[in-house]
């Protein structure tokens, strides 16, 4: 049955071609693992591109006291000790090795005065970690990725859609997937998947994301039996332009605050003061977020409802040099000169710190064959990610699942003939949309998924918005298995968002559900009944299942970091310095 | 509320002709909204590749009332108003559908270019200033803009021979990086066919990124190839010595 369709056998499988999907693609082949990339877009147009200030790594060019421990220490206290201990270790530890790694594979970036990798400050960062090319970090890091794969001989499938993963005796071994241009089926039999799909974001209205970001990776672990972590920890990033309508969302680097930016209100204050007037604009993006979303609330808005930043301050060459995109991105979008004034920033939706549940040494799953890394993974960043610490994380996790994989697939059987029920199920799944005499569009569905997640499950949380929000789309998820879709199967965006679409409100559904069960505040997740973190649920993860349709959360212990790294937080004698 | 309208190519490489949609104009708003605007309430299967919106990946490349554009940097209000804004996939690619053209070639062609090979041995440490134009070149975002408008590639077809200027851009960055150990004339010359352009700057022009391809990589890497391989003193000491630098 499956012989109707193009089929590939491969070792190792990567569902995306951003940082973390090459970095693994990268490492599994060098491990003598047969590899294929399957990815949406072209490659090379990957998230990663748009990634600006820069990758945390503490290799102390800047402030020779900087350590793993420090880093170690700024990302834990970061996430709210919510963090996989255990990946916070090994991404400290490992990230210096990485950035010098991809510097040998020729990324270039900007220098120190004695000629060695720059780094920058970032929020919550205590010393200048992020190593950075001006603000254009992540199109560095996807170009060296991409070629340094291009040339170890990558099988790239781009444009390319995974729609299910295929499992044998609860062991994932294959995938079934579409090719965006012609609409025709393709499966994929593998030894081991790594998903490397990225998050979520375009389930919200004001978004920083791009259409990519649909949750695939979270449903298709989801489908296949794996689990997901802390769902609820949706990083709202602060700086987002809120003017014009068109761009409203569109990230605004952090790097313009690790440069010197200055945050104020209407009334040209420097409101910070009041929500951390010790690390003021440098505080974490949690923070910001909040204390500019409450600015705005309490009518201390800019114009179009955001709050003042403004770099105007340093040497026009300055902000050009360090800052290009966002000098362009002002200029040529809002007409505004950042050199010379300040630009308007509101919250956007960026980035979803939980994720498919994953071993930090080696990336796997909880289901056999299957392995996660970057932001499709949960457990890094706890309930607050630090800006720079993603590229970071790609790579050192990237790297680790590829490794991992490749090992799983060198022990794993030989290829064995997919299940023809599960693949004839998908193909059906796929077709269905076309064969609908009526039915809403899923345009009109994502509109609608989109204004109910920006206004119920956003910032800041009630009991009552939560349930209201997963009542809202749980009726958007009935409502989607009647979708019709228009035109043929070559390349229809319509289709292929009817597809998406389906994975953004499952994805939300479940970050919903977390975030209805988290009684407490914590990071990101910001509860106006539970005002405060709770030391009860401090010590557990929020887990995600699926049951056959159905959404189940639940609660595990977090992991107890060692004692050795837990001495790190404990109060210092007086009169040293941290 | 004001309207714009739009004409936009719909078919595939069997024919096709421009449609008319019209759209409600907001201020500050960019042409790959209007598609998107139709999309949305129109027609759902138009075809059109995008993904920052931010002209920072090099999507949504198009033609804008015929000049190779990226949709999401092409102001409306930029545009003369009152006449219908004509939107057209890429010309120098095969089409695939409406906005979609096939790009595949341009991943084939860098492949073949000999790769970052950096010197043994050697300390990685560099002033700022040694790499400004290496990062001018790693600016580029890959929206093939300059392959489109590039006529030999556009009106002559010639990417049997042609690398185009995206290309030689990269091998520029090799070249001019401070620790890349290989020479790459020989490939310029004979596989990336770096003679066939006669530098009219088109490729300039139209870069979203602004990087000066023809004066700042194009041009010194045809000194380097003139040096190498055309210089008639090297050319002697080549056949004196029968030494074969490059």
């Amino acid at each position: 049955m499956t012989e109707r369709f193009e089929s590939h056998d491969v070792d190792v499988l990567v569902i995306g071609a951003g940082g973390a999907g090459l970095r693994a693609a990268i490492e599994a082949s060098a491990q003598g693992a047969r590899v294929g990339v399957v990815c949406k877009s072209l490659l090379g147009k990957a998230h990663t591109v748009m990634a600006e200030g820069g990758v945390a790594a503490a290799l102390a060019h800047v402030d020779p006291s900087d350590s793993w421990k420090v880093h170690f220490k700024d990302t834990m206290l970061g996430g709210k000790m919510l963090n996989n201990w255990r990946m916070a270790q090994l991404h400290a530890q490992e990230a210096p090795d990485r950035v010098r790694e991809l510097e040998h594979w020729g990324a270039v970036f900007d220098r120190t005065q004695d000629g060695r990798i720059l780094q920058r400050n970032f929020g919550g960062h205590s010393s200048p970690r992020l190593a950075h090319v001006g603000d254009r970090t992540g199109l560095e890091m996807i170009r060296t990725l991409q070629d340094h794969g291009v040339h170890q001989g990558l099988e790239v499938f781009m444009e390319c859609t995974v729609t299910r993963l295929l499992t044998e005796g609860g062991r994932v071994v294959g995938a079934f997937a579409y090719w965006r241009e012609t609409g025709r089926f393709v499966t994929f039999r593998a030894k081991a998947v790594v998903l490397a799909t990225g998050g979520i974001g375009k389930a919200y209205k004001i978004t920083s994301n791009s259409w990519e970001y649909t949750g695939d990776g979270h449903a298709l672990a989801l489908g296949a039996g794996a689990e997901l972590i802390d769902m609820e920890f949706f990083q709202f990033h602060p700086t987002g332009m809120v003017w014009p309508p068109g761009v409203m969302g569109l990230l605004v680097t952090e790097a313009v605050r690790g440069e010197g930016g200055l945050l104020r209100n209407s009334k040209g204050e420097r409101f910070m003061e009041r929500y951390d007037p010790k690390r003021m604009e440098l505080s974490t993006r949690d923070m910001v977020a909040r204390a500019i979303y409450t600015e705005v609330k309490e009518g201390r808005g800019s114009p179009h409802g955001g709050a003042f930043l403004d770099i105007s301050h340093k040497p026009a060459e300055v902000v050009k040099k360090k800052l290009p995109s966002m000098y362009h991105q002002f200029m040529e979008f809002a007409n505004i000169d950042i050199t010379k004034g300040p630009m308007e920033v509101g919250p956007t939706g960026h980035y979803v710190m939980g994720g498919v549940r994953v071993d930090a040494d080696s990336g796997a799953a909880t289901v056999p064959g299957l392995f996660a890394a970057g932001e499709s993974s949960g457990g890094m960043h706890g309930a607050n990610r630090l800006g720079g610490n993603s590229l970071s994380d790609l790579l050192v996790f990237g790297r680790r699942a590829g490794a991992g994989a490749a090992a799983y697939a060198a022990k794993a059987p030989a290829h064995a003939p997919l299940d023809a029920a599960q693949v004839a199920s998908a193909e059906r799944e796929m077709l269905e949309p076309f064969e609908r005499a009526s039915g809403p569009d899923p345009y009109s569905i994502h509109r609608k998924l989109q204004d109910s997640m920006q206004a119920l499950v956003g910032i800041f949380r009630t009991e009552e918005d939560l349930a209201k929000g997963i009542a809202a789309v749980t009726a958007l998820r009935k409502e989607a298995r009647s979708m019709r879709v228009e035109g043929s199967r070559a390349f229809n965006p319509g289709w292929h968002l009817a597809h998406d679409l389906k994975n953004m409100l499952q994805i939300s559904e479940s970050l919903a559900r977390c975030a209805l069960q988290r009684k407490e505040s914590r990071g990101a997740h910001a509860r106006l009944d539970y005002p405060n973190p709770d030391p009860q649920f401090g010590k557990v993860n929020s887990v995600v299942t699926l049951d056959g349709d159905e959404i189940r959360v639940s609660q595990s212990p977090l992991p107890q970091m060692p004692d050795e790294l837990r001495s790190l937080f404990e109060p210092e004698p007086a009169g040293v310095k941290s | 509320m004001a309207e714009a309208v739009l004409h936009v190519f719909r078919g595939d490489a069997s024919g096709g002709k421009l449609e008319e949609y019209k759209v409600p104009l907001e201020e500050g708003m960019v042409v790959l909204d209007a598609i998107h605007h139709i999309q949305g309430h129109q027609a759902p299967d138009l075809a059109v590749r995008w993904n920052c919106k931010a002209a920072k990946c090099g999507s949504c490349s198009a033609e804008v009332n015929g000049k190779p554009k990226l949709m999401c940097k092409t102001r409306m209000d930029a545009l003369p108003a009152g006449q219908p804004i004509v939107v057209q996939p890429m010309k120098t690619f095969p089409i695939v559908k409406d906005l979609v053209t096939d790009v595949k070639w341009n991943y084939e062609v860098n492949k073949k270019i000999p790769p970052f090979t950096p010197r043994q041995n050697a300390e990685w440490r560099w002033k700022q200033e040694d790499i400004d134009r290496v990062q001018e070149f790693r600016k580029c975002i890959e929206c093939f803009l300059c392959q489109d408008v590039c006529h030999v590639l556009r009106s002559h077809g010639r990417t049997d021979a042609f690398s185009g200027p995206r290309f030689l851009v990269r091998v520029a960055s090799l070249e001019m990086h401070p620790m890349d150990s290989l020479n790459r004339t020989k490939f310029l010359k004979d596989s990336a066919g770096i003679g066939l352009c006669n530098i009219t700057k088109c490729c300039t022009e139209v870069c979203p990124e602004d990087i000066t391809i023809t004066d700042n990589a194009i041009i010194p890497l045809k000194e380097r190839v003139v040096d190498d391989h055309y210089d008639p003193l090297r050319k002697l000491f080549r056949l004196v010595t029968g030494s074969k630098e490059s």
